[in-house]
């Protein structure tokens, strides 16, 4: 443990995770481009993390110089991963905003079959919440209301877009939507 | 792409900034999109105006900056939140990219800071403070206004008290300034978050009192005992560390700290324990191992590691309850555990028995127990090695070696090796198992493996002999060469045919690795025994003296002293000096720099001047020193023959070169010089430079391997000493020799003690020191000097006296 203090920054998140019981990930953003650079050590890291947290359903560990804060709800955990000198609660904070915004746009099943059907609304709600490694809201209600997000059941658009830009000429291109 | 964003379904044209986003690394076509984005961010929809800009700005580079700046401004200002905050941030991700026209926009960011929304005034500081942090005068200006004006905002709370606490250390800012008192009423904060940033900032603050401490620990004490794990993991953390630097602050904690050892969460019960072993005091000791003990078996490994390390610092703090730990060490060996966990433990025991001459018996015994069953072979080599040592000196050696023996007959070729070599330490000291041993080792001569045959007949044959002196070289003292000399000047023999026998004296010494005089636990993270084979210090000025031809015959390098500065930090030229002593000659390596970047010097030589009889040779002059390259000029002397014991002597020095004016810029010397002439200050050769260092594990051995022929033994009153630990401190450092048997430390309240040194003087003989100090008004000091030539002896005693 070292004794400097941080430097004063508002980069503050290193890594949000969501991942399944059996350790497969769902969703991972590193926003930290040092920490861990190529998708093997992401996915060591994971299995690490892993390992630690599903056993004990502790809310903050320490592995590898790094400090981190996760839940779990049902079939999935958490996981918001910040540097040893971070100050613990803040990334609770924004843990607990991930968690209840995501409660709420689920409707309360926070579980693996609703949250791969609206992925995409997971990730803006994501993105939403930490841009880049700084903090950008800790409200859930904001949150809510910026990412106004509906959930289908219909297939997720974020699919659609990537086979229109991938160049996958199916002529869905400007298809309104219904919802 | 940019009919999706004519689409009108939001989460679809929100996906599509973040694809944007996703793509910025790998697309190189961006103008087609730019349109659209900056389209979006003035457009009326306010929810699209956010992440247009934060992907936009995630696209953009320096030429496309300028023209979105005004857009940017306006956005940074505007009354909807989201857009500003959306805006900050995503200026302050590109101020890395170009600071100066982000800079520009600091006068909106200051603007902004004063919204009333929580988030945009966290990002805004941020912002503000990011663009000032070189300023420190604009940093503590934009403090004090905010600190005044009060902010609603949580994050900007903990934020500013960063800035606070860094600021204080960068000026070194007394308890009394403002800053402080900031954090300190921080500590008050409605959240949570705030209050505890504010005492960890405190906690970490480098001059703090016990008194300051206070308040910031009672905060901590509370959130103990608060049912968030994510608190009370914070809380026990922070006080670990305040228990490092002031554990009577924390003692106060150490009833919610107890109570903690139970906790579910693994990470905090063993930060309460750590805690607890750094402050506890020595009544508390017995209490505190028994509630370990139960609570060990449950955490995983690499905490284990963390609650032995913090056992060990304990055992240094109180010697007395050595029994208490060693038992608890011994149950925690019997245990499963991995590798490291007990290596750590094993060097713990080690430790306190060297520290603690009473714990010996006991900590042997509980080693012996764990090599019965040890499946780690370094660490029963390791355990073998200080069983060897120490164990001849015990009162009843004989029960050490049963445990020695069944190595040999039951483990791998490494364990038998080493029982092997621990056998004969034990008939070599001990004369009446001597012929025991001698039975037990010519039936290791019938071993499978090559390496024990070899040692068993090695030892067997020294011991039969039953010479002391024998005994003394081969099996305690060992090799005290370094290995890549030995192997280069064996080489060197090899090629040149010669009728003379090798000789060992020829090989330069290797200087004592400190880990052998250790008696801290290295972390576990880096903890790897320094086992150096790489070539030494001296190797490398051996083979750059070699490649000079002036210097090539003057046989092999004795010694190379540590570098000497000749010259103050900040002179326009920087003159270091090192000396190297061969077996007649000393060679001086005056390292130069020139820091005068409107100079080149030219035949750059250090003219010496001794006071003694020394001869100066020869010298060799640097070529040239440009600005800031250091080059190296050398000087041969020649050492008094008719006089072998003046060794010490006083060089006054000068450096003497042609300098050339030259052009700051390019380097482009003038074409005439002038001579010039810089002097330098005094160099002295003492008797330490003659003599290289040596450890030798057993110093009576080595005594009697001597031989008193040549002992020669006065006696000094040491007038201006005080105490016998500066009388021991000034012996070292002024003979320069190695105490041996950790005669260096002197036990507290005696009067009197005995140092042991040993080192080797130049040309190869061996010189061992044993002077008896006595405390009694002033220090009396008795000398005997033992060496194979006299004329070390002589010049030891000449420099003392």
């Amino acid at each position: 443990m070292d004794f400097m203090a941080l430097e004063p920054s508002l980069y503050t998140v290193k890594a949000v995770l969501i991942l399944d019981n059996d350790g497969n990930r769902l969703l991972s953003k590193y926003y930290d481009t040092e920490l861990y650079p190529s998708i093997k050590e992401q996915k060591n890291f994971e299995k690490s993390v892993f390992n630690k947290s599903h056993k004990a359903d502790n809310e903050i560990a320490f592995l590898e110089g790094l400090t981190i804060v996760y839940k779990s709800s049902v079939d999935l955990f958490f996981y918001v991963v910040g540097s040893a000198q971070e100050n613990e609660l803040m990334l609770m904070m924004v843990l607990n905003c991930l968690f209840d915004t995501l409660s709420q746009i689920l409707r309360k099943n926070v579980e693996k079959r609703y949250l791969l059907d609206n992925l995409d609304g997971v990730y803006l709600v994501v993105d939403e919440i930490i841009d880049g490694g700084i903090i950008l809201e800790s409200d859930p209600q904001q949150v809510i209301q910026k990412v106004n997000y509906r959930t289908v059941s219909e297939p997720a658009y974020g699919f659609v877009l990537f086979d229109y830009i991938t160049g996958n000429t199916e002529g869905q291109g400007d298809k309104s939507q219904n919802v | 792409m940019t009919r999706l964003f004519q689409s009108n379904d939001q989460t679809l044209r929100r996906m599509c900034y973040l694809t944007i986003k996703e793509m910025a690394n790998i697309s190189e076509d961006v103008i087609i999109v730019t349109s659209s984005l900056t389209k979006d961010m003035t457009g009326k929809e306010d929810v699209y105006r956010g992440p247009a800009i934060r992907a936009l700005c995630r696209i953009t580079d320096t030429t496309m900056l300028q023209a979105i700046e005004r857009y940017m401004k306006q956005a940074i200002v505007d009354k909807v939140p989201s857009v500003s905050s959306s805006a900050l941030v995503s200026s302050l991700h590109m101020v890395r990219m170009s600071y100066d026209v982000v800079k520009r926009w600091v006068n909106e960011a200051q603007e902004a800071a004063s919204s009333d929304n929580i988030m945009v005034q966290y990002h805004a500081l941020g912002l503000l403070y990011h663009l000032r942090k070189n300023d420190r005068l604009a940093v503590s200006k934009m403090l004090n206004k905010f600190t005044k004006s009060g902010l609603k905002s949580p994050f900007a709370y903990c934020m500013l008290i960063r800035i606070a606490s860094r600021l204080l250390e960068e000026t070194e800012g007394g308890h009394d300034s403002p800053l402080f008192d900031f954090i300190e009423s921080c500590l008050r904060n409605k959240h949570e978050m705030v209050v505890y940033e504010a005492a960890s900032a405190i906690v970490h603050m480098p001059n703090c009192t016990a008194r300051e401490l206070a308040p910031a620990v009672s905060v901590l004490q509370l959130f103990c005992s608060s049912p968030k794990a994510a608190l009370r993991y914070a809380a026990v953390r922070t006080l670990n560390k305040v228990a490092m630097k002031h554990p009577s602050a924390v003692t106060a904690c150490n009833l919610d700290l107890e109570n903690l050892i139970t906790d579910s969460n693994r990470s905090i019960a063993t930060l309460a324990i750590t805690t607890l072993l750094k402050t506890g005091s020595e009544s508390s000791v017995d209490r505190l191992m028994k509630q370990i003990s139960s609570f060990v078996s449950e955490i995983s490994d690499e905490f284990k590691v963390v609650v032995v390390q913090a056992i060990s610092a304990l055992c240094q703090k109180y010697p007395r309850k050595h029994s208490v730990m060693m038992n608890f060490l011994s149950n925690m060996l019997r245990d499963d555990g991995g590798f490291e966990y007990k290596r750590a433990i094993v060097d713990c025991i080690i430790s306190i028995i060297e520290e603690n001459p009473e714990s010996k018996e006991t900590g042997l015994a509980h080693l012996c127990e764990f090599i019965e069953d040890c499946e780690h072979t370094v660490l029963a080599t390791k355990i073998l090695h200080l069983l060897g040592r120490e164990g001849p000196r015990t009162p009843s050696p004989s029960k050490y070696i049963r445990f020695i023996f069944n190595r040999v007959v039951l483990e791998s070729e490494a364990v038998r090796a080493a029982a092997v070599s621990a056998l004969a330490k034990f008939g070599a000291q001990n004369d009446d198992l001597l012929p025991s041993v001698l039975v037990l080792m010519q039936r290791c001569m019938m071993d499978s493996d090559d390496e024990v045959r070899d040692r068993a007949t090695f030892y067997m044959n020294v011991l039969q002999q039953k010479q002391k002196a024998l005994n003394a070289a081969y099996i305690f003292n060992g090799l005290s060469v370094s290995v890549p000399g030995l192997e280069k000047s064996l080489h060197q023999y090899t090629l040149e045919p010669s009728e003379k026998p090798f000789d060992m004296k020829t090989v330069p010494l290797a200087t004592t690795t400190v880990s052998e005089q250790k008696t801290e636990l290295a972390p576990v993270a880096s903890s790897k025994l320094p086992e150096k084979l790489a070539p030494s210090r001296q190797d490398i000025y051996q083979e750059q003296l070699a490649a000079i031809p002036e210097f090539q015959g003057l046989g092999p390098l004795f010694k190379s002293s540590e570098p000497v500065q000749l010259t103050e930090a900040e002179t326009e030229y920087v003159v270091r000096c090192i000396k190297h002593t061969f077996a007649s000659h000393m060679v001086f390596q005056f390292d130069c720099t020139n820091t005068l970047n409107d100079q080149l010097l030219q035949k750059v030589v250090v003219q010496m001047e001794p006071s003694e009889a020394y001869e100066i040779v020869q010298y060799v002059p640097a070529a040239s020193l440009p600005y800031s390259q250091p080059g190296s000029c050398y000087s041969l002397v020649r050492l008094p023959e008719d006089d072998p014991t003046a060794v010490s002597c006083t060089f006054s020095c000068t450096m003497k070169y042609l300098v050339r004016d030259c052009d700051p810029n390019t380097g482009e010397p003038d074409d005439d010089g002038y001579d010039d002439e810089y002097v330098l200050e005094d160099l002295e050769v003492t008797v330490a430079d003659h003599i290289q260092k040596v450890l030798k594990p057993n110093f009576a051995a080595a005594w009697e391997e001597v031989g008193d022929e040549f002992e020669k033994e006065e006696t000094f009153a040491l007038a201006s000493v005080r105490t016998l630990e500066e009388a021991v401190n000034n012996i070292v450092s002024f003979l320069g020799m190695q105490p041996c048997e950790r005669s260096d430390k002197v036990p507290e309240n005696k009067n009197s003690h005995i140092l042991f040194l040993a080192g080797v003087f130049r040309g190869g003989h061996d010189v061992l020191v044993r002077s008896r100090l006595a405390l009694a008004d002033g220090v009396t000091m008795q000398v005997t000097v033992r060496s194979g030539e006299e004329t070390a002896v002589d010049v030891i005693l000449a420099s003392v006296g």
